[in-house]
């Protein structure tokens, strides 16, 4: 049973007042009419599937309603943080400790590339 | 290979059945095969079954990184069925069904194929509907079924809550006298023996790191004991075809959910069929040794431990009780979770690449056991031809960017 902290309910609550939602930071195509087949097939059908950390999106169905963001292990299940909406992670594939301010200087830098979506 | 009989058996039993020779050999990897499979599971070993037996390929390995059948082949509710609604779909799973009927003896292995029959009921108006539809559709296709009324339903079971009284009241339920279960164990024991015989080289705790690809062509894999060869390499790897496919550079539209299954303690005998509710969501059976053996659908959320949540297993047998109130004083034994790849048409993947030579055959999420001998011919087939067996050829990976998919969901009468 995950013990879920609601990032706008402020508490910890049981697994089953929330739904999983799938994966996190998926975005609708601006303009759908000018995708391609494969632009739209990947935006609705292919997902990320990592052993490892991973982004999702939840919502809690039983108690405020509002969706989420969770950083959760999918192989230990452990959960490393939950997130609003239009928040960026801190726990990332390409930083499973946690971003540190120095981080965000090197990338103020070089660009982002994996782990994070827009 | 030694057949078994009943006089090897007596035979045997002259010398205390101490010199029974080993099922399969353990081989050291040679350096090259004209065809490697990723996944030593019942689909995996059905493919190099039928790949040497039926297709003249001799030079044959199987990957696998843990140990045969310790996947998803040991950790599902071992139901066959094949009355699957849309064409596409039924022609697989009945192919597959047909090949059953024969299994053991092909096998000279005792799969204990049992058919004793699957009922899937339904609680709703609505339900009856999709349940005629489904059992006409299945009649056209030369899959048998009947559609029964709730008398007949408790004429079937008569352990079953199938009063007025009941919150979700049993209305009727399909019926498909074949379908019934079998013993998941032996079959990925009777393929492998069977692969082993014909020369397949079956390599166990070998993992494989990475594809040899060149020119967008597949050559080989890499593992963990060197390096092997191959110009066709086929994955069936289940719920790490993604991580596979990873390696190869491409992305599957597939998503890994933890599905479990429970065990009771063994019973007398209580039940002859297998009874499956999608909309109270659980289905059962009882096997030969007694054992009440239970499902329902998977976690809602990706995993890879192979381990289910408490609230499924909650629900799960909150269904099981609301549909037999006589089990709930029976005691659980065993409780497990498998990781099932999940397809968003709840059809498998069984497909050409955008690597040539690289074929997968995954997707199959929660009812891929019913499907292994089905899956593994076709599938051999491919890979002998170069070219996808028509039944197989609709379950494309394209399906997913020209819109042509099988949407089994609910449809084929599945409980999750």
């Amino acid at each position: 049973m995950f013990h879920i902290h609601c990032p706008y309910c402020g508490e910890h609550r049981e697994e089953e007042e929330f739904h999983a939602k799938g994966q996190a930071h998926l975005q609708r195509p601006a303009d759908p009419e000018a995708c391609s087949d494969e632009e739209w097939g990947d935006y609705l059908f292919f997902r990320d599937n990592p052993r490892g950390i991973h982004h999702e999106l939840w919502v809690h169905a039983v108690g405020c309603r509002k969706f989420f963001n969770i950083t959760r292990n999918t192989v230990t299940y452990e959960i490393l943080e939950t997130y609003r909406i239009g928040e960026q992670p801190s726990f990332t594939a390409e930083y499973p400790d946690g971003r540190r301010p120095q981080d965000a200087t090197r990338e103020a830098q070089a660009p982002l590339k994996a782990g994070v979506h827009a | 290979m030694q057949r078994y009989s009943g006089f090897a058996l007596v035979k045997h039993a002259l010398s205390h059945h101490e010199n029974w020779e080993r099922q399969w050999r353990n081989p050291e990897p040679k350096k090259a095969y004209d065809v490697i499979i990723v996944g030593g599971g019942g689909h995996g070993l059905a493919t190099a079954y039928y790949l040497a037996k039926e297709f003249g390929v001799r030079n044959i390995a199987v990957i696998e990184k843990g140990w045969l059948g310790g996947g998803n082949t040991a950790r599902n509710t071992t139901i066959v069925r094949s009355n699957y609604l849309w064409d596409e779909a039924a022609a697989l799973y009945e192919h597959s069904m047909k090949l059953w009927e024969g299994l053991s003896q092909d096998l000279n292995y005792n799969v204990m194929f049992s058919q004793r029959g699957v009922l899937n009921l339904g609680h709703t108006l609505q339900d009856m509907r999709d349940i005629q539809r489904r059992v006409n559709a299945n009649r056209l296709n030369g899959i048998d079924g009947e559609v029964l009324d709730a008398k007949g339903v408790q004429a079937r079971v008569p352990i079953m809550d199938c009063s007025k009284n009941a919150r979700y009241p049993v209305l009727g339920a399909s019926w498909q006298p074949r379908a019934g279960v079998a013993r998941h164990d032996a079959v990925a024991w009777g393929f492998a023996r069977g692969a082993d015989a014909h020369g397949v080289d079956i390599l166990q705790q070998t993992e494989v790191t990475g594809f040899k690809v060149r020119d967008g062509r597949v050559y080989g894999v890499h593992t963990n004991r060197g390096d092997i060869e191959a110009k066709t390499v086929g994955c069936v790897a289940a719920g790490n075809s993604g991580v596979l496919a990873k390696m190869a550079g491409f992305k599957l539209p597939l998503e890994s959910h933890p599905l479990q299954a429970l065990v009771s303690e063994p019973l007398k005998p209580v039940l002859d069929t297998v009874v499956m509710s999608n909309h109270v969501h659980g289905y059962i059976s009882q096997t030969d040794k007694g054992d009440l053996v239970i499902g329902a659908g998977i976690d809602g959320y990706n995993g890879y431990g192979q381990r289910g949540s408490y609230p499924t297993v909650e629900h799960t047998l909150q269904a099981i009780v609301e549909m037999f109130p006589i089990f709930s004083r029976v005691r659980m034994n065993r409780q497990w979770g498998g990781i099932v790849d999940t397809c968003p048409d709840a059809c498998p993947i069984i497909s050409k690449t955008p690597v040539k030579g690289l074929y997968f055959n995954c997707g199959w999420g929660t009812g891929g056991f019913k499907a292994t001998p089905g899956s593994g011919q076709v599938f051999a087939a491919s890979l002998a031809r170069g070219e996808m067996h028509p039944i197989a050829a609709p379950f494309s990976i394209d399906r997913f960017q020209s819109g042509a998919l099988i949407d089994e969901h609910g449809a084929a009468g599945v409980a999750h």
